[in-house]
């Protein structure tokens, strides 16, 4: 079975946030939420980069740990969704979250947050209809045998989605091709010296 | 004048066909020796160890920007594994422990030592203990506790046991009660719990003959009745416990209850272990003092209830305080008629 990632080259995204536009438009997400968000490190210095975040559907999914209700689940494909019919809005997933994923439409007195929402790799959510899954999570893009659209629509082709194996072959070979010591943007001398640019298609 | 002006043009439109020339030829030269590899290669700065300090520290820098609406989350929240760990490492199993490990130490107690019965036969003549204003309060506190305590429990383990025992319908309508009733209650329970602590602070000043009941045990074991006065040393200690670990819970509560006020998602993480430890440590001292006011010892349960108890069990467990009132005692007859003692005040009752 496939395990579907993101993944974001941040050497080629470009900070416009196309993803972020794409995904509110793909999810007719509720106003306030933003299922995806573009951040920026040391903006308007040499070293400037940005990624694209979001649920990153993590193999030890943190917020399926803490979670009170259990709401959260994971789908054949890796896939971590979660049922809004059990979500109380308690926050214990956003607390734990190492992506800030998880967001409430509310913020109020007696911790009146509604009902978590958060990326769903664009695979809906369980619901009894279409209808009703499109209302409570967005699309299923995944049904449709479709990747997320923030990364279908990624301009630069920063943003990667899919099979974990596929993508990572597809950066791979980015960073052969770039040559970069360190393989990636880290600037980390020990990346540079365990060589992560080891060009794994040359043969012998 | 026309040959003379017109050949300064002519010059000058040669130098600048010249230059053109120059500049459209040579352009390509300069591309053509940048090495794209090596542009790749150096283009990007690629972000220091500094900034990545700067993103696991969980404050964010100056140049951090991130386009999700008043988010001031930083690119990695570094805490949340730590707040996991501690929660469902650490909190959840020892808070099981305590709990569990408490009714066990209860039960193994009450069966070996049984009840603390009163030393000899009960008068029949009566002593004011509790008003029936700190009766009242006591009672909505106490309900108040073991609500929040139940919910507070299910919202930590219940998911373990109901879930798969009632289904997915029942269970997601009991967790969602357990939340807004413990958020709703929450704040009603910490107000009533310092008007009560306020109400009963002038009877818990620690005493020196307090240190003597804690050496004897409280007498709960054996047959000694150490001195005390209107409250004992265990009495005095539950209530300190609830005004310093009580009332901490209490703030920690609120700092969860309210996330209108903006707090960030580090201060909850920390709001939650200290809730969570707190009102884990407090539930399992609870028990036992639920287990001493009820079936733990003869003739306590009734100065909450009634608000009288019998000059035995004063003289017995509040020497002290016995000495103190025990002119004041007054028949059952006297209470059944509604007729007050001669002075039926907190003053008298309580004079210490």
């Amino acid at each position: 079975m496939a395990q579907m990632k993101f993944m974001c080259d941040a050497e080629r995204c470009i900070d416009c946030n196309g993803c972020v536009t794409a995904c509110k438009n793909a999810n007719d997400v509720e106003w306030g939420i933003q299922r995806r968000r573009v951040v920026t490190l040391d903006d308007g210095e040499p070293s400037e980069v940005s990624i694209s975040v979001a649920c990153m559907h993590c193999d030890d999914a943190p917020c399926m740990a803490v979670c009170p209700t259990d709401c959260f689940y994971k789908t054949e494909d890796g896939i971590v969704l979660h049922d809004k019919d059990l979500c109380i809005g308690c926050g214990y997933c956003l607390y734990a979250c190492p992506f800030g994923a998880p967001q409430f439409p509310k913020q109020n007195a007696f911790g009146e947050r509604g009902k978590m929402d958060k990326c769903t790799f664009c695979a809906g959510g369980p619901a009894d209809s279409k209808e009703e899954e499109y209302e409570k999570y967005g699309a299923n893009r995944i049904a449709e045998g479709k990747l997320p659209l923030c990364a279908e629509m990624c301009s630069t082709k920063a943003l990667l989605a899919g099979d974990a194996q596929t993508v990572a072959d597809i950066f791979r070979q980015r960073v052969v091709q770039r040559g970069h010591p360190d393989g990636a943007w880290s600037g980390n001398p020990q990346a540079a010296a365990d060589n992560l640019a080891y060009d794994a298609t040359r043969q012998g | 004048m026309y040959v003379s002006n017109a050949w300064p043009g002519f010059w000058r439109a040669a130098l600048l066909a010249l230059a053109l020339l120059v500049g459209l030829g040579g352009a390509p030269t300069v591309l053509a020796q940048a090495d794209p590899d090596r542009e790749a290669a150096t283009a990007v700065g690629g972000v220091s160890p500094d900034t990545w300090r700067q993103v696991r520290s969980g404050e964010t820098g100056p140049n951090f920007r991130d386009s999700r609406a008043e988010s001031t989350y930083n690119l990695v929240n570094a805490s949340g594994e730590t707040w996991r760990q501690l929660r469902n490492r650490w909190v959840s199993p020892f808070g099981l422990i305590a709990i569990g490990g408490m009714i066990v130490v209860i039960a193994v107690f009450y069966v070996i030592v049984g009840r603390k019965d009163l030393s000899g036969p009960r008068t029949g003549r009566k002593l004011l203990r509790w008003p029936l204003l700190v009766r009242s309060i006591h009672w909505t506190v106490a309900t108040l506790f073991i609500v929040l305590a139940l919910t507070g429990l299910n919202l930590l383990y219940g998911k373990f046991v109901f879930r798969p025992l009632f289904g997915d319908a029942v269970w997601g309508a009991m967790i969602s009660a357990s939340k807004v009733s413990h958020n709703y209650l929450g704040p009603l329970f910490g107000i009533l719990l310092i008007v009560l602590l306020a109400r009963v602070l002038k009877h818990n000043w620690p005493k020196k003959h307090d240190l003597e009941w804690f050496k004897q045990g409280g007498g709960l074991v054996g047959k000694g009745h150490p001195d005390a006065g209107f409250a004992n040393g265990g009495e005095k200690l539950w209530f300190w416990l609830l005004a310093t670990v009580g009332i901490v819970v209490v703030v920690s509560g609120f700092v969860l209850d309210f996330p209108n006020y903006g707090q960030g998602r580090d201060t909850m993480q920390w709001a939650n272990i200290i809730h969570a430890v707190g009102a884990l440590g407090l539930t399992a001292v609870a028990l036992g003092h639920i287990y001493i006011g009820t079936i733990g010892s003869e003739g306590s349960l009734e100065g909450m209830t009634t608000g009288y108890v019998d000059e035995t069990w004063a003289k017995d467990h509040h020497n002290l305080w016995y000495e103190e009132v025990k002119d004041q005692a007054v028949s059952e007859q006297q209470i059944s008629a509604g007729r007050p003692p001669p002075d039926d005040s907190e003053e008298a009752a309580t004079r210490s």
